[in-house]
């Protein structure tokens, strides 16, 4: 029987210890009326040659073309070590290490991530990961309305330049606790939050979240941002890209104060695989007076009866099983092998490699901007600084233009028209690290092609 | 042997070590960002050579208790055999590859893996509809409770402010009703561990917007009398909301939707085996029956003439949102649809078979030992509580000291202290993947732990002794915070 060890001699004699004749006798408890008939829609199981060959075939449908996506997901080399070892089986098969004396392997591969995202942000502590991007910065606006206690609006503002979804989901998941989420327009110059557009008087506010780079791949104002906020009382929350964060300065050193208050992500660049949006895991950092408001799992070193330093779950008091209906958040579970592999991965490439796969990848949507712009009817929509994305404004409709590519094999960008529709023609575009110059030429001349 | 303490990774670092396969070795310009945009100071991430890290990640590895090394008896979280097939299949490039925004026409082979399994969930769940999308089972209680929620406001009735939650559930469920904006209001247990449907009948009412159930309940214990508990709710105009946590039980056997639920989340991290991952990722789907269809979160896979595509808010109007920035933990889904296939429909009876074959046979050994059981008059489902009140009052040793020389025995401590209602409790859930030899070894390591406790309670209290490290102390973890590696300490020493 598949996965079930018993023979019949083993079933029998358990029966016989339990002193039924069957096993149908062990759910005698269950009214008859709710017994099932034989499912009906789940196939008669196969063995695993069968389903092997059967998911290549399916896998096999599914083309690859050169693909210049981003929005949100980024296509990074992942060395081969980190899913060898990410999938042994004692990380993949344990599960949140509430033994911590038989988990100490697990909550120190934590401790030592919490440890790196707290140095790439720059900020001072960092939870155990959240589930994405977009559902840890919901956390981020909550525990943000937590934390700052002189607020009393619950009021929250959120830039245009967030990426859409997440401003969605934040919407889905805070609607219900009273928050309310005033959109920031962007300057159409930059494609950023021009911080001289910003209220000189803008009453009680929660907290202002701050994306870098934003949506369109521009880098904001961050220092002229933070500095705003939090001369008006309101916390920041960072929104970051974590591969970014080797090149540009982190959220823990914005502004002429002490930098952000919360900085949330989400941590795919570091070693997730794109595998059509998930897994992935949210990180999320912040400043050491906000611990006690953070989500999610926290690992601390502790030390054992003999003195030998150790590590644990901590502050469990802020969690559901212990608070319950007064927890920081309903999270249980957190994305603790993909920690696992973002630790691995941030350790195999170390400050140098990270910095120059941030560079890379910089460099590349450069050129690829360039390569694009330089095509009749084809220009530059933003003049701000940006990333590892960028913004082009196409003389045709973008989606017309991307069935077009698509037909000769290029996957071209991000259509921004129902997102932004007074950006025009517009298309977010996308080069990391893994593109080569002959993939950059490929996309300009199919794109000329398209275009004439 | 292990060694005790394995220095940090941080430990092995040497400045300038650059692994330089990783990095990209060209000349990189970043003359577009102005200065006062970059980052002054490097982060101090790890500089180590490729060996380093693996040697040290492997001996990481090496210092937990999993299921591919230990039995993992831990209560409510179904820790089965994680079949090697799942994660390589799900592995294939086409699936790991592919970008989430990639036009659908490139990912018609993933979607109708997608779609497969929504149709074999609705079967197995009885439910009319599901969405595959949220990311763990506490998100799919989030949608869940905000469908109920939008279901009610769809109707104007917006009076209905509690959430009604037994006092035995998972901490999970009334921190979701706070998250949806209602009141948590705690039904009792009875004696024989179901509902205290007299204390419900007087808790419903025009405030009710509905009910969280676990079902078989925390307890380890099918609720007898669901089909009543549904009839008193749906009559104050409330809905119920069914917990998965327990599915594995009642798999193929009964269906969530016969007993009368509106919505129901399964962790497929449990039931379907994709697998735990060191706490996570799950998938947490949800599925609905046709009332709640027009809210479900989205996208949800759909299917027409030019084949799979996802529905969105203009195919479902009234959709409570998006809980993630794309489609949910497509790979975990993945992993679950291969294990359905591998089992097959007898597979998943077969489960729920002898999941509870080996449950009550463990329950009935260990009170053959001499354990106390907290419902000893029920048949236990998938899992069963045995409570050590009796050995904490004669012998003084907890629940705790009993968990943590089960590691000394080569087991990993089942779940400890849950349900809340049950003094010194040790919640146990064998699963089915566990041979009769197993459970037998777990029954002598019990009964000789029993023997310590009698003759000699301090080697209980002392323990673990055989691992890595000895007992560590929480309560020093949560007062004197140390949650990152300090740099300056090891520079400045």
């Amino acid at each position: 029987m598949p996965f079930i060890p018993h023979t019949e001699d083993d079933t029998r004699e358990m029966l016989k210890t339990i002193g039924v004749d069957s096993i149908e006798d062990l759910f005698d408890e269950i009214p008859a009326e709710l017994r099932a008939d034989a499912l009906s829609d789940v196939p008669a199981g196969q063995n695993e040659m069968a389903v092997t060959r059967h998911l290549h075939d399916r896998a096999g449908r599914d083309t690859q073309p050169l693909s210049f996506l981003g929005a949100g997901a980024y296509e990074h080399h992942i060395p081969a070590a980190v899913w060898q070892l990410t999938t042994r089986g004692e990380f993949y098969t344990a599960y949140t290490p509430y033994q911590a004396e038989a988990s100490q392997g697990t909550l120190q591969v934590l401790y030592e991530f919490q440890t790196m995202m707290a140095e790439l942000t720059g900020m001072d502590v960092s939870n155990a990961s959240l589930y994405e991007g977009a559902s840890a910065l919901a956390e981020a606006v909550l525990m943000a309305v937590r934390a700052n206690r002189k607020s009393k609006t619950k009021r929250i503002l959120m830039p245009s330049t967030v990426h859409p979804t997440y401003r969605s989901v934040v919407n889905t998941i805070v609607r219900h606790q009273g928050i309310t989420l005033e959109l920031l327009d962007y300057d159409t110059k930059g494609g950023h939050i021009d911080p001289a557009s910003l209220p000189s008087k803008p009453g009680d506010i929660a907290a202002l979240v701050i994306p870098q780079p934003n949506f369109f791949g521009a880098l904001e104002d961050a220092d002229a941002l933070t500095d705003w906020a939090q001369q008006h009382g309101a916390l920041v929350i960072g929104v970051v890209n974590p591969t970014a964060m080797a090149l540009i300065t982190p959220p823990g050193e914005w502004g002429s104060g002490t930098g952000a208050d919360i900085v949330c992500g989400e941590g795919q660049p570091l070693g997730a695989p794109l595998a059509s949006g998930g897994p992935y895991f949210g990180f999320m950092c912040c400043a050491q007076k906000h611990v006690r408001q953070m989500p999610g799992r926290i690992i601390g070193r502790t030390t054992d009866l003999e003195g030998k330093k150790g590590y644990v779950l901590t502050l469990q008091a802020r969690e559901q099983h212990i608070r319950r209906s007064k927890a920081t958040s309903n999270i249980c579970t957190n994305q603790g092998l993909l920690t696992t592999a973002a630790t691995i991965y941030m350790s195999l490439l170390g400050p140098e490699g990270l910095r120059q796969t941030a560079e890379h990848s910089h460099s590349n949507t450069c050129e690829l901007s360039d390569a694009l712009c330089a095509i009749d009817g084809v220009e530059k929509v933003f003049d701000r600084p940006c990333f590892h994305e960028t913004v082009i404004r196409l003389p045709k409709p973008a989606a017309d233009v991307l069935a077009g590519l698509d037909q000769k094999g290029v996957i071209g960008g991000f259509d921004l028209s129902s997102d932004y529709p007074e950006l025009g023609n517009a298309l977010l575009i996308c080069a990391t690290e893994t593109k080569t110059e002959a993939d950059l030429n490929t996309f300009a001349t199919t794109l000329r092609e398209v275009l004439a | 042997m292990l060694d005790k303490q394995t220095p940090l990774i941080f430990e092995h670092s040497r400045p300038s070590r650059v692994n330089t396969t990783h990095t990209q070795r060209t000349t990189a310009k970043t003359t577009n960002i102005p200065a006062g945009l970059l980052r002054k100071s490097k982060p101090r991430l790890p500089e180590v050579s490729e060996m380093d890290a693996v040697r040290h990640y492997t001996r990481l590895s090496q210092k937990n208790f999993s299921i591919d090394t230990q039995f993992y008896p831990l209560g409510s979280c179904t820790m089965k055999h994680n079949p090697r097939a799942c994660n390589s299949l799900a592995s294939l490039p086409g699936y790991l590859n592919r970008h989430p925004l990639a036009p659908v026409k490139h990912g018609q082979g993933f979607l109708s893996c997608m779609w497969d399994l929504q149709e074999m969930l609705k079967d197995v769940t009885g439910m009319t509809a599901v969405s595959l999308t949220p990311m763990a089972g506490a998100q799919g209680e989030f949608a869940g409770v905000a469908m109920i929620r939008a279901y009610h406001d769809a109707n104007n009735d917006t009076d209905r402010t509690e959430i009604l939650v037994p006092d035995a559930a998972h901490g999970t469920n009334p921190a979701t009703a706070t998250m949806c904006g209602y009141a948590t209001k705690e039904i009792p247990t009875d004696a024989n561990g179901d509902i205290d449907v007299e204390a419900l009948k007087v808790a419903v009412g025009p405030h009710t917007a509905g009910i969280m159930l676990t079902n078989p309940s925390t307890l380890g214990v099918f609720d007898r009398r669901i089909k009543e508990i549904a009839g008193i709710v749906h009559e104050a105009g409330g809905l119920l909301y069914y917990d998965g946590a327990n599915l594995n039980a009642i798999l193929g056997k009964v269906k969530p939707g016969d007993m009368g639920f509106d919505v129901i989340h399964m962790n497929l991290h449990k039931t379907f085996s994709t697998p735990h991952g060191g706490g996570g990722p799950g998938a947490g789907p949800v599925g609905v029956s046709e009332r709640l269809k027009p809210f479900m979160p989205i996208p949800v896979v759909g299917k027409n003439d030019d084949g799979y595509y996802w529905l969105t808010e203009k195919d479902l109007p009234q959709t409570i949102g998006r809980l993630s920035t794309y489609m949910g933990n497509a790979g975990v889904l993945m992993r679950a649809y291969i294990y359905a296939l591998l089992l097959g429909r007898e597979g998943m009876v077969r489960v729920a078979d002898y999941a509870t074959l080996n449950a009550n046979y463990l329950m009935v050994s260990l009170a053959k030992a001499g354990f106390d059981m907290a419902l000893p008059e029920r048949r236990a489902t998938h899992e069963f509580i045995l409570t050590l009140k009796r050995q904490a009052k004669e012998q003084g040793v907890t629940a705790m000291d009993f968990a943590k020389r089960l590691l000394d025995y080569g087991f990993h401590a089942p779940t400890t202290y849950f349900p809340l209602i049950v003094p010194e409790c040790l919640l146990i859930e064998p699963t089915e993947s566990e041979s009769k030899e197993t459970l037998d070894g777990f029954i002598e390591a019990m009964a000789a732990i029993q023997k310590e406790a009698e003759k000699d309670a301090e080697t209980l209290k002392g323990a673990p002794y055989s691992q890595p490290m000895r007992r560590l102390d929480d309560v020093k973890a949560a007062r004197e915070l140390d949650l990152r590696y300090s740099f300056e300490q090891k520079d400045g020493k």
